[in-house]
């Protein structure tokens, strides 16, 4: 610890950090633009000077940015001295040059940094009397809004864009005060992380195109602390709704999880909660069509089909929460439960959990992955499957490399200086996969190859980390000498992490996975893994346990069970379309729990409307196994509500009375944690219903919420009260405790002064270290013991190409693949359409060129969809879209024949 | 007085080729260099009190002696001859360039020896095509004859040399931003330290130094630091390329002995100023200096006395104004050129500048207002050194700021009589 003085008082601050970043987590307003958090110092905008003294002796001080000075011992600073307070009104003085003024019509108005700084050094007069500087705007895609005029040059959205998140089709252009940023023509952003500008910019250059499609101020939004159900990850989030409308997502600092980014489908996949495919009423099939009915007719009717039914199955969801699904799997009994996910896909996740829970495999979170320092990918294309962990690993190449600034005394927080020195140097990152990925151009080495050759990669890497992991026979020279030298980047590593997952569908690639990890734990090292979960709750799911979908199908058939519950989930993204069809046709009674109308609510006696993520609070579990509460928005209109309280009512109705014990989540959460023993956790995962700071609850709405008393004047000059929320401390009011609550009750960062999302440090218990109280969420998973863990799986045979037949394989996209951001309509605007893509040697062995039709056969079924060529497949190997229809409901990897129709 | 760097130079005519340099003593000095130890030149470079003559006159040797040495050191290191010449007003490298281009390889080779670089460059203004083309064949004749390359010299080193032509802008001047040009990124400053002598170019120590400055080179090992320092008229070691525009009766460029007063460049060398017109002042080295008035001409124009009487040597090339030109419209056109060639990295540099230029517009087009002066005022504290990333804003306000101080009354009259009086 170093001692430093401001204002000639001493502070105890890390030496490791500049004089900005140790004001800033003391608590001093020090205004700044270029400097963030995540990306360091770079000493451009020259706002956050302050006068630097010599010793207690020196009068005169120097001006120096703080950004740029190292909170070394003895550091004395003044934030308050006149010049420096001068020297900061006159930075905004030349910021504002030509910024437009336009607050009153930016989308930033009321959240923007650029206001608060303006504020914060006193600024108010101008005296620039000369046309101001003028640009183009450009359309920059779905997500993101372009308004250059408002730029002040601070070079952040070109330094997250290129240095941070490593896209390069934008940039700086120009010099002078006309640096232009942004794409040298029009077009959509490529990057997947490019939404993360709305908050990078700290005015309104980049803005959220879809908020601007509804947009309301940040001040008029209520407000709560999110969980994105995109992918498996559990990035926090703060959903923002007006009027019953979804209107934002932005991010929700977690230092284990998210830090301070989001990616695209995570940020814009929110407006499928406000979308025409939404279920907003109970609907029930009289005379084969579905008609609207009444909320307790609803019940009434469940209770009856539970009741009178022969017996009674569930499917359950990995898109629903524990919750939901604790409550379908108590209302049909354990045995008659349905984890919900594709028969293949379950078994991937289920032998993932066993293998987090057999020892020796400790699951990494977002951060352990982000300061990984040797990385191994086995059979995951991570920036479309978990875009979130790619941007993590893209800082992990980073870390070794930070030996060169060291050793050139080089603070790591000078961020420029650090990436002079290093240059192109890279940590070791490793990725076997079959086709190319997003993260390739940091990769140290590729593999491309069929899944069952990744596989035998992994375990020729875990042999050679440890010799009494089973080895591979006949494995080419090439390969072996690759997995020597992934072998032996890991074993030099401090924090190696190991990424797999099921997205190529091999269980010999997920056994691969963790016999690396368990090889470096039984070489004496600690090595994490990252199994990427498909969906928002997949794991959770697993927790519970739960049949495969061929076994409810078989029940159904057989005739075990005549009545069918199905929670949020179209079980026609799950299986064969003609498995589907003959087990509703063969279910007597087909009940639908969900949000959104799909082709299995088409099928269903009765739908139940059920609440997004914005109407109903729950818990899911990420992928890293951590619980975490995602609390409902607002309170929707009609008949909507929580999954879980459907089935309770059903239950109710149907004479069950120990369904009346769930008068409130924390009930629920209650009975799941005392039933599972694994998920007792889950009741830590944030503070229940009665929890209180001095008396009062949390608000979801600001304190500045304005016009709740005009909203419904023309109605009623009495101010309706706010409703009641049961199930958490959270209140539907901008009445609410005025203190920081715990890090999974705050629902936004708002802080004196600080209007933008800036306000996190006043969150942080220091500037990029957890929030105070803690960081949201509970580990379920802890690794136990290696000692008596056992090496998994065997080696599959190699891959052999076959003349007649293409081995299909699934490629997944970041915006079509998950089934929920694909109905959000800016998301949507970027779905690819179906194809088949191989490489071009095999196309030519089709003698078919790009674009042609292709007819693809397999599992009985025929799709004709255009040809697209992928370089990097393999020989032998064929890419189809993952979820994206119509290929809905298969299996893959499969064989398939391909012919020019 | 002894010529060294134009000693060859004939003006109008081709430089030597490798034969000719060679029969006027040429690559003597880099055939001892070799022999010696780089220890050893470093120190015989210090002991010549050389001063870098890119303007900011940092001692040559002591730059040297940060780079990191022995079998230990990071490599390849690399040397650039920063051949970048935009400064207004200065055309010196261009002279040694187009005249001397051998001169310059020899230096390079005497340079990269004593820092160790195997890899250097020249990072030359796009707009110099006559000096391309001329270093062009010298490191052509160069490399044929094993001056360069693998084993040059017998030395059993390797000493590669390339001409990059730059896509042209004032910033790659300065060193780091030349840096981040050289590796193709934009030509923004970098933060400092890590200085170039430890972490430059791809992160490898490198040296950047002034064509004039390696020029010296080979001229010091040959005949040694007592004589090179015996050139000199101050303490700051050898000739000096000084050089003289505006309304003067011979523009020019001459090698003087270093400390040469501004007086006798200004009436012996450049003739006096023109029939009928007074002397008002001078920008002793380039745009980025401060005015030098009346009371100051017999100042040495070395680096010590010119910062002593207010301005700074720079590039040695001086601005003279006379009273038939308008003062406030000379610095509109500086300031125009320092507004367009900031980079746009910092906020005082591109937020002040630009409304400078617009200020100083506003004068000289009629339209100033009460105030305007104090605007401009304002703008050499909110750029003073320190107060920014590199040294351009720093540097153009020094023509602001002291034209400020001797011609205020000027800028009053523009204001007064809303027009320039000058038109």
């Amino acid at each position: 610890m170093a001692t430093v003085y401001v204002e000639q008082k001493p502070y105890r601050v890390d030496p490791d950090q500049s004089m900005l970043q140790a004001c800033l987590s003391l608590g001093f307003d020090l205004p700044y633009f270029c400097w963030h958090p995540a990306m360091g110092s770079v000493g451009a905008c020259r706002q956050c000077a302050v006068k630097q003294f010599r010793d207690e002796h020196d009068t005169r001080g120097k001006l120096v940015v703080s950004c740029m000075t190292p909170a070394s011992d003895g550091t004395r600073i003044s934030i308050d001295d006149p010049e420096a307070v001068r020297f900061r009104a006159a930075v905004i003085e030349g910021l504002m040059l030509s910024h437009p003024h336009d607050c009153p019509v930016c989308d930033e108005g009321g959240e923007c940094h650029l206001q608060d700084m303006t504020v914060m050094t006193g600024h108010d007069y101008r005296r620039y009397r000369f046309p101001k500087r003028t640009f183009r705007n450009q359309y920059l895609g779905p997500f993101v809004n372009h308004e250059m005029n408002r730029c002040i040059q601070c070079y952040r959205c070109v330094r997250f864009y290129r240095e941070y998140a490593g896209g390069n089709d934008f940039n700086a252009f120009g010099l002078r005060n006309l640096v232009f940023f942004g794409r040298s023509t029009d077009g959509v952003l490529e990057s997947e992380f490019a939404g993360n500008l709305v908050e990078v910019c700290p005015t309104g250059v980049f803005t959220d195109a879809t908020l601007k499609r509804h947009y309301t101020r940040k001040w008029d939004l209520q407000m709560a602390p999110s969980i994105c159900v995109h992918c498996g990850l559990g990035c926090n989030t703060t959903a923002g709704e007006r009027y019953g409308i979804v209107r934002r997502i932005v991010n929700r600092y977690n230092h284990a999880v998210n830090g301070y980014f989001l990616c695209d489908r995570g940020r814009f996949g929110y407006e499928f909660t406000n979308g025409d495919q939404r279920v907003r009423e109970a609907q029930l099939r009289r005379a084969g069509q579905l008609e609207p009915v009444a909320k307790t007719a609803a019940a009434e009717h469940f209770g009856a089909l539970l009741s009178a039914g022969k017996a009674v199955i569930g499917i359950g969801s990995p898109r629903a929460t524990l919750e939901a699904n604790f409550a379908l799997r108590a209302l049909v009994g354990p045995d008659r439960f349905y984890a919900g996910s594709a028969d293949a896909e379950l078994g991937l996740i289920s032998t993932m959990l066993d293998l987090l829970r057999g020892g020796g495999v400790r699951p990494a979170s977002l951060h352990d992955a982000e300061v990984s320092d040797a990385v191994l990918i086995l059979g995951e294309d991570v920036p479309n499957v978990a875009p979130r962990l790619a941007l993590a690993l893209r800082q992990s190449v980073r870390q070794r490399p930070m030996r060169i600034a060291e050793a050139l005394h080089i603070p790591l927080w000078l961020d420029h200086a650090v990436r002079d020195a290093v240059q192109e140097e890279k940590g070791p990152l490793f990725i076997a996969a079959p086709d190319a990925t997003r993260l390739d151009d940091v990769a140290t080495q590729t593999y491309r190859a069929a899944p069952d050759d990744v596989a035998r990669l992994g375990f020729a890497v875990a042999h050679a980390l440890d010799a009494r992991a089973p080895a591979v026979p006949d494995l080419p020279e090439a390969v072996d000498a690759l997995a020597e030298r992934i072998a032996q980047a890991l074993r030099s590593a401090a924090r190696p992490l190991v990424v797999s997952g099921p997205s190529c569908g091999s269980e010999a690639v997920v056994h691969a996975a963790a016999n690396v990890a368990l090889a470096l734990c039984r070489g004496g090292g600690a090595a994490n893994v990252s199994f990427t979960m498909p969906e928002s709750n997949s794991l959770g799911v697993a927790f519970l346990g739960g049949g495969t979908l061929s076994a409810a199908f078989e029940g159904v058939r057989r005739g075990d069970a005549d009545t069918v519950v199905i929670l949020e989930n179209d079980l026609y993204r799950r299986a064969p379309q003609e498995a589907v069809n003959a087990f509703f046709d063969q279910a007597r009674h087909v009940v639908v729990i969900d949000h959104l109308a799909n082709r299995t609510t088409a099928r269903a006696e009765l739908i139940l409307p059920a609440g997004t993520f914005a109407e109903a609070d729950g818990t899911l579990v990420n992928s890293e196994g951590r619980a975490q509460r995602s609390f409902q928005v607002f309170v929707p209109e009609g008949d909507i509500q929580e999954s879980w309280r459907w089935l309770r009512d059903g239950m109710l109705a149907a004479g069950r009375e120990e369904a009346g014990a769930w008068r409130n989540l924390d009930d629920v959460v209650a009975a799941l944690s005392a039933t599972i023993p694994a998920l007792a956790g889950v009741r830590e995962a944030a503070p229940g219903a009665d929890f209180r700071i001095a008396g009062a609850k949390l608000a979801r709405q600001p304190h500045r919420a304005s016009g709740r008393t005009a909203v419904l004047a023309d109605i009623d000059v009495h101010e309706p009260a706010p409703p009641d929320d049961p199930d958490s401390a959270l209140s539907f009011s901008m009445e609410g405790s005025p203190r920081q609550g715990p890090a999974a009750l705050t629902p936004f960062f708002w802080s004196a002064g600080w209007n933008s999302i800036q306000a996190v440090k006043k969150f942080q218990q220091e500037v990029n270290g957890p929030l105070r109280g803690g960081d949201a969420g509970v580990r379920l998973l802890e690794a136990a013991a290696v000692n008596d863990r056992r090496y998994g799986g065997t080696a599959p045979a190699a891959f052999v190409a076959r003349p007649d037949a293409w081995l299909l394989v699934p490629l997944w996209h970041a915006f079509g693949s998950e089934e929920l951001s694909r109905s959000a309509p800016a998301v949507a605007e970027l779905v690819p359409g179906p194809y088949v893509a191989l490489n071009a040697s095999d196309a030519s062995r089709l003698q078919a060129n790009g674009g042609d039709t292709i007819a693809v056969r397999f599992a009985g079924s025929v799709h004709r969809v255009p040809l697209c060529i992928r370089p990097e497949l393999p020989d032998g190997v064929a890419g189809l879209p993952a979820g994206i229809p119509p290929i809905e409901g298969v299996t893959l990897p499969a064989w398939g024949t391909l012919s020019r129709s | 007085m002894e010529k060294v760097l134009t000693h060859d130079i004939l003006p109008d005519r081709e430089p030597l080729d490798l034969a000719g340099y060679e029969r006027a003593g040429g690559y003597e000095g880099a055939r001892k260099a070799l022999r010696t130890a780089p220890q050893d030149i470093i120190e015989v470079v210090k002991q010549s009190n050389l001063r870098g003559r890119g303007g900011a006159g940092f001692p040559t040797g002591s730059k040297w002696s940060f780079v990191p040495s022995g079998p230990d050191a990071p490599r390849p290191k690399y040397l650039v001859a920063n051949a970048d010449e935009m400064e207004p007003g200065t055309f010196k490298d261009r002279a040694l360039m187009e005249g001397a281009p051998h001169q310059l390889i020899e230096g390079m080779i005497v340079a990269a020896h004593a820092v160790e670089a195997e890899v250097a460059y020249i990072f030359l203004r796009a707009e110099y095509t006559l000096s391309a083309r001329r270093l062009r064949r010298a490191i052509a004749e160069a490399y044929d004859k094993q001056y360069l390359g693998a084993d040059h010299f017998g030395s059993g080193r390797r000493l590669d040399l390339y001409l990059h032509v730059s896509a042209g802008r004032y910033m790659c001047g300065e060193e780091t931003a030349l840096l981040n040009a050289l590796e193709g990124k934009r030509a923004n400053p970098r933060a400092k330290p890590p200085f170039p002598q430890t972490a430059g170019l791809w992160g490898k120590p490198t040296i950047v130094q002034n064509v004039e400055t390696l020029s010296n080179l080979h001229h010091i090992v040959n005949r040694g630091p007592e004589w090179f320092r015996s050139l000199s008229l101050t303490a700051d070691g050898g000739t000096k390329l000084y050089g003289a525009s505006g309304k003067v009766k011979r523009p020019g460029l001459w090698e003087l002995p270093m400390g040469t007063t501004a007086r006798e460049i200004l009436e012996e060398h450049a003739g006096g100023m023109r029939d009928g017109l007074t002397f008002r002042g001078l920008l002793p080295g380039g745009a980025s200096t401060d005015f030098l008035v009346e009371e100051h001409l017999d100042v040495r124009m070395d680096f010590t006395e010119v910062q002593k009487a207010g301005s700074r040597l720079g590039t040695g090339t001086m601005i003279v104004l006379d009273d038939h030109t308008c003062p406030v419209g000379m610095l509109r056109n500086l300031e125009h050129f320092f507004a367009q060639e900031s980079c746009g990295w910092c906020t005082p540099c591109w937020s002040g500048l630009s409304w400078i230029e617009r200020l100083l517009g506003a004068l000289e087009d009629g339209q100033g207002q009460p105030g305007d002066v104090e605007k401009l005022q304002h703008q050499p504290w909110f750029n003073a050194p320190g107060n920014t990333f590199c040294a351009l804003a720093p540097g153009a306000m020094e023509p602001l700021q002291s034209a400020l101080k001797h011609f205020r009354d000027d800028f009053e009259r523009h204001i007064r009589e809303q027009r320039c009086p000058w038109r």
